[in-house]
């Protein structure tokens, strides 16, 4: 990966241009970067949403002091969460951002951890014993004639205090972790939304300097716990990309019906989970039965149930177990029968079909702009597929349907996971009598040092594209490594739809847009 | 036929003979009170049992297991458990309004508990406007909701409390047409003697289409007056944690808990009274012998095994359906029952008026 550097002066005028001209609406990542003595930077990673074509951007300035980029929130709209995400770490500045706040760390942090001169000592950010304050203001920045950083609008109140404002969350049933959804209400319809991150925040990505790439892995299945399968499988491609490692068919067969299991779990989830937070606790039990069974076949194969530590570099942990394919046969003919009891309790019923149709609508153009992956994509009517856009392991070579549908609604977002349960299956049949032969794992180096460059992965994983960007420097372990996030982009996306919608929209339409939270965190 | 009021009687003669007329009033009184909650707290805890098993059956789980033979005594280390629970107070909530709540709630549901005809003359209160004075009892449960919701100084429960109230009042006037219409057909307002023109045929068979529409929409109002799914929204967990209860424990919420189930055993019941008959078995006419074995159950045999029936259909619902959002709460009331309730009770108006009953 070679991204073309762009001057700051001409960067505002050059993006629109690719944007405008040459059509690139899906912003895929946005990278905060720390050169050291080179300055700080952004790389961006474009996407055309019809031809697929990528295009890497990168900018950078000098001033450690005041660093301070223009923002382009205003041409995708998932930046703004995105800049955020690089202010809180890297202390860089986007002028005209409409909400220059830290997104994960507390407002009174000192310093920007993910600079390579941050200082970690404990005295500087003690464990804090008082609560956060939440700052109800916004900051917009701009910047002056002398290159100098200029608040206005300081006083524009996101949620000003004689409304009636609660918080769903960060302990809350339906937020499916900790996150916090601050509401100011009217009735019962919701008005303003902010939303806070990082009750999670782990720090992977800082950790992950220090670790070797081995150890690394071990972190990827704790982002979003319900793909660990693809997200190790997209560590492990972009690291065997760098390495130039060659895995034989058979681990790419392995890792092709591993995520397939992993997505059918994460769906099944997602569709009990919909209906308990809908209130059919039936629905719930039931897919979560059928799920079981998926994870006694990982425990089998690879000993884990959650989290299952598979993939490895330049293969899988272990071969896969004798009786594996019966089993998977045996399960996917048991889950095909139950899809239709699904439907029966739940689908069909007029009540769900009254609490979703219709609610909480992403349009095409707003599922780009805001880079909803995945299902929630799919939904919306954008073909967003990696498996298709970018094939890896077998995907090539096997015949599945990419399941779209048009009105972008909670419906549709939870029929797009249904069938895509039904393609997993019908892609794990195809293949799961046809393993190869062969290693299951090639043999590495004991140390694995990856050749100094930029490098980037993307696989499909259970509810949106899961990308990996790494930049090392010939080092055991990487300067910079960056996930990218699923969860984050449908969570920039509520900010648009809840407005004018019910607390218990809010419900539904986080329960179909399928997030996790510890991804979003990372 | 038995008759309950042979057994009460010979109580009543019995006390009088030993004890002054004032005192022996007194120890009925006691008497019937004390027996009153221990059928009460009797039937929640066959409630609780039942309600775990049915939904265990419906999710094919296996329920408690664990605490006794068959899991039997669950619910009695439930109720110990809730017993030894501190009762947590609440800053800045309005102390006597939150205390006061839970009592409001669970007396309002004695009070039509006891309006509930077990069999022949087995019946706490009954008088000429029966069905009057239960409607009333039931009606002011709402307001114990409502004050918990208010003085509880807590937002989730603020709304939960304010989904109650608009709720339970809708759905209270659905309630009342149906029972207007049953007693339309019955043409009289005392409970003992709306089961007794049952003999001869269930008021669902006797009205007819009327009546099976007030049955229908009785049930779903009913399932609605006791904020159970798929109306739960006062108390939808995934929404508003626990709703108006969320800063209750110990046994201030058990009263509640206690409340919702037994409302639930209040409206089978009234619907097995007005529509099934109540204690009245099951007689086909032309089938002699076959009315006389029925003759042979006891009423309140009949009467709680179509209770609990009608309680096992209500916890099938319950099961099933997902929640109903606000607004769809209102409009499938007053767009669609309310109309349909009036225009019944025209319709059963009219048959009473031209005889087109059986």
């Amino acid at each position: 990966m070679n991204p073309i550097f762009i001057d700051i002066k001409e960067f505002p005028q050059r993006m629109q241009e690719y944007k405008d001209l040459k059509g690139m609406d899906f912003l895929r990542e946005l990278i905060g970067m720390d050169w050291g003595e080179e300055g700080l930077g952004v790389i961006y990673i474009l996407e055309n949403s019809d031809t697929h074509e990528n295009l890497e951007i990168a900018i950078k300035t000098t001033d450690r002091e005041h660093p301070t980029l223009p923002t382009v929130c205003h041409l995708w709209s998932v930046a703004e969460l995105y800049e955020r995400e690089v202010y809180d770490f890297f202390g860089i500045h986007f002028t005209d951002h409409p909400d220059m706040r830290r997104l994960f760390l507390r407002n009174d942090w000192v310093g920007y951890p993910l600079r390579k001169d941050y200082d970690e000592s404990e005295a500087i950010n003690p464990v804090r014993m008082e609560s956060e304050i939440t700052e109800d203001v916004q900051r917009e920045y701009e910047i002056k004639e002398e290159a100098e950083l200029k608040k206005i609008n300081a006083q524009t109140n996101r949620i000003s205090g004689d409304q009636y404002v609660i918080n769903i969350g960060p302990q809350h049933p339906a937020t499916h972790g900790v996150l916090r959804f601050r509401l100011a209400l009217e009735g019962e319809e919701i008005r303003k939304i902010d939303i806070h991150c990082g009750y999670i925040h782990r720090g992977i990505e800082k950790m992950s300097e220090k670790l070797t790439y081995p150890q690394i892995l071990g972190l990827t299945d704790r982002l979003d716990y319900l793909s660990a399968h693809q997200n190790r499988h997209a560590l492990c491609m972009c690291i065997e990309k760098a390495m130039g490692i060659e895995v034989t068919d058979r681990t790419q067969y392995i890792r092709t019906i591993m995520d397939e299991l992993q997505r059918i779990d994460s769906h099944l989830l997602f569709l009990s989970c919909a209906a308990m937070d809908l209130g059919a606790i039936t629905a719930f039990i039931y897919g979560f039965r059928d799920r079981e069974k998926i994870l006694d076949i990982f425990e089998e194969v690879t000993g884990g149930r959650l989290i299952q530590n598979y993939n490895t570099i330049g293969g899988v942990q272990a071969d896969i177990t004798p009786g594996f394919a019966k089993k998977v046969k045996e399960y996917c003919e048991y889950q095909k029968s139950k899809i239709k009891e699904y439907n029966d309790v739940f689908t069909n019923n007029i009540i769900t079909q009254l609490r979703m149709k219709g609610v909480g609508r992403i349009t095409l153009d707003d599922a780009i702009s805001y880079g909803c992956t995945g299902g929630t994509g799919r939904a919306s009517g954008w073909a967003c597929d990696v498996r298709k856009r970018h094939p890896y392991a077998i995907y090539d070579k096997v015949e599945f349907k990419e399941i779209i549908y048009k009105r972008g609604d909670c419906y549709d977002r939870f029929k797009v996971r249904i069938d895509e349960i039904k393609e997993s299956i019908h892609i794990i049949e195809q293949i799961i009598d046809n393993i190869p032969e062969g290693d299951y794992k090639v043999k590495t180096k004991p140390i694995i040092r990856i050749p100094e460059g930029q490098y980037t992965a993307a696989v499909e994983g259970s509810r949106g594209e899961f990308g990996v960007f790494i930049e090392s420097h010939g080092e055991k372990s990487p300067y910079r490594i960056k996930f990218r996030p699923m969860g984050l982009p449908l969570i920039a996306a509520m900010h648009k739809i809840l407005k004018g919608t019910k607390i218990a929209d809010l419900i539904a339409i986080g329960a179909t847009l399928d997030y996790v939270i510890p991804d979003i965190d990372r | 036929m038995y008759n309950f009021e042979i057994i009460t009687s010979a109580i009543d003669h019995f006390l009088h003979s030993v004890m002054p007329a004032q005192l022996a009033v007194i120890t009925e009184c006691v008497l019937i009170a004390v027996c009153t909650l221990v059928a009460y707290v009797a039937f929640a805890i066959v409630m609780i049992f039942m309600e775990r098993k049915v939904c265990a059956a419906f999710q094919c789980r296996l329920g408690p297991t664990r605490v006794g033979f068959w899991g039997l005594l669950q619910v009695f280390a439930d109720v110990f458990k809730m017993l030894i629970k501190e009762i947590i107070s609440i800053n800045n909530s309005d102390s006597l309004l939150y205390r006061l709540a839970p009592y409001l709630v669970v007396l309002s549901s004695i009070l039509t508990f006891s309006c509930l005809p077990f069999d022949k003359g087995l019946q706490v209160l009954d008088f000429n406007v029966g069905v009057f004075f239960l409607m009333a009892a039931s009606s002011f449960g709402v307001l114990g909701i409502l004050l918990a919701g208010w003085s509880s100084n807590n937002k989730f429960s603020m709304i939960g409390a304010m989904r109650s109230g608009a709720q339970m009042i809708s759905y209270e006037l659905s309630i009342g047409l149906c029972m207007l219409t049953m007693v339309v057909l019955s043409g009289t307002m005392q409970i003992s003697e709306i089961v007794e023109q049952q003999v001869d045929g269930w008021f669902i068979f006797k009205g007819h289409l009327p009546a099976v529409v007030a049955f229908i929409i009785y049930l779903i109002a009913g399932n609605a007056e006791t904020n159970r799914a798929p109306f739960d929204l006062p108390e939808a967990e995934s929404e508003l944690t626990a709703g108006y209860h969320t800063e209750y424990s110990g046994m201030h919420f058990g009263f509640f808990y206690v409340a919702e189930f037994m409302n639930l055993f209040i409206v089978a019941g009234i619907a097995s009274t007005l529509f099934l008959g109540g204690w009245t078995p099951l007689y086909i006419k032309g089938f002699d012998s076959f009315n006389a074995i029925m003759d042979y159950i006891p009423g309140i045999v009949w009467f709680l095994g179509k209770t609990f029936f009608l309680i096992w259909v209500l916890m099938w619902f319950r099961w099933t359906f997902p929640r109903l959002r606000v607004d769809h709460v209102p409009t499938l009331e007053w767009k669609y029952m309310v109309p349909i309730g009036l225009v019944n009770l025209l319709i059963m108006t009219i048959c009473v008026v031209m005889n087109w009953i059986f």
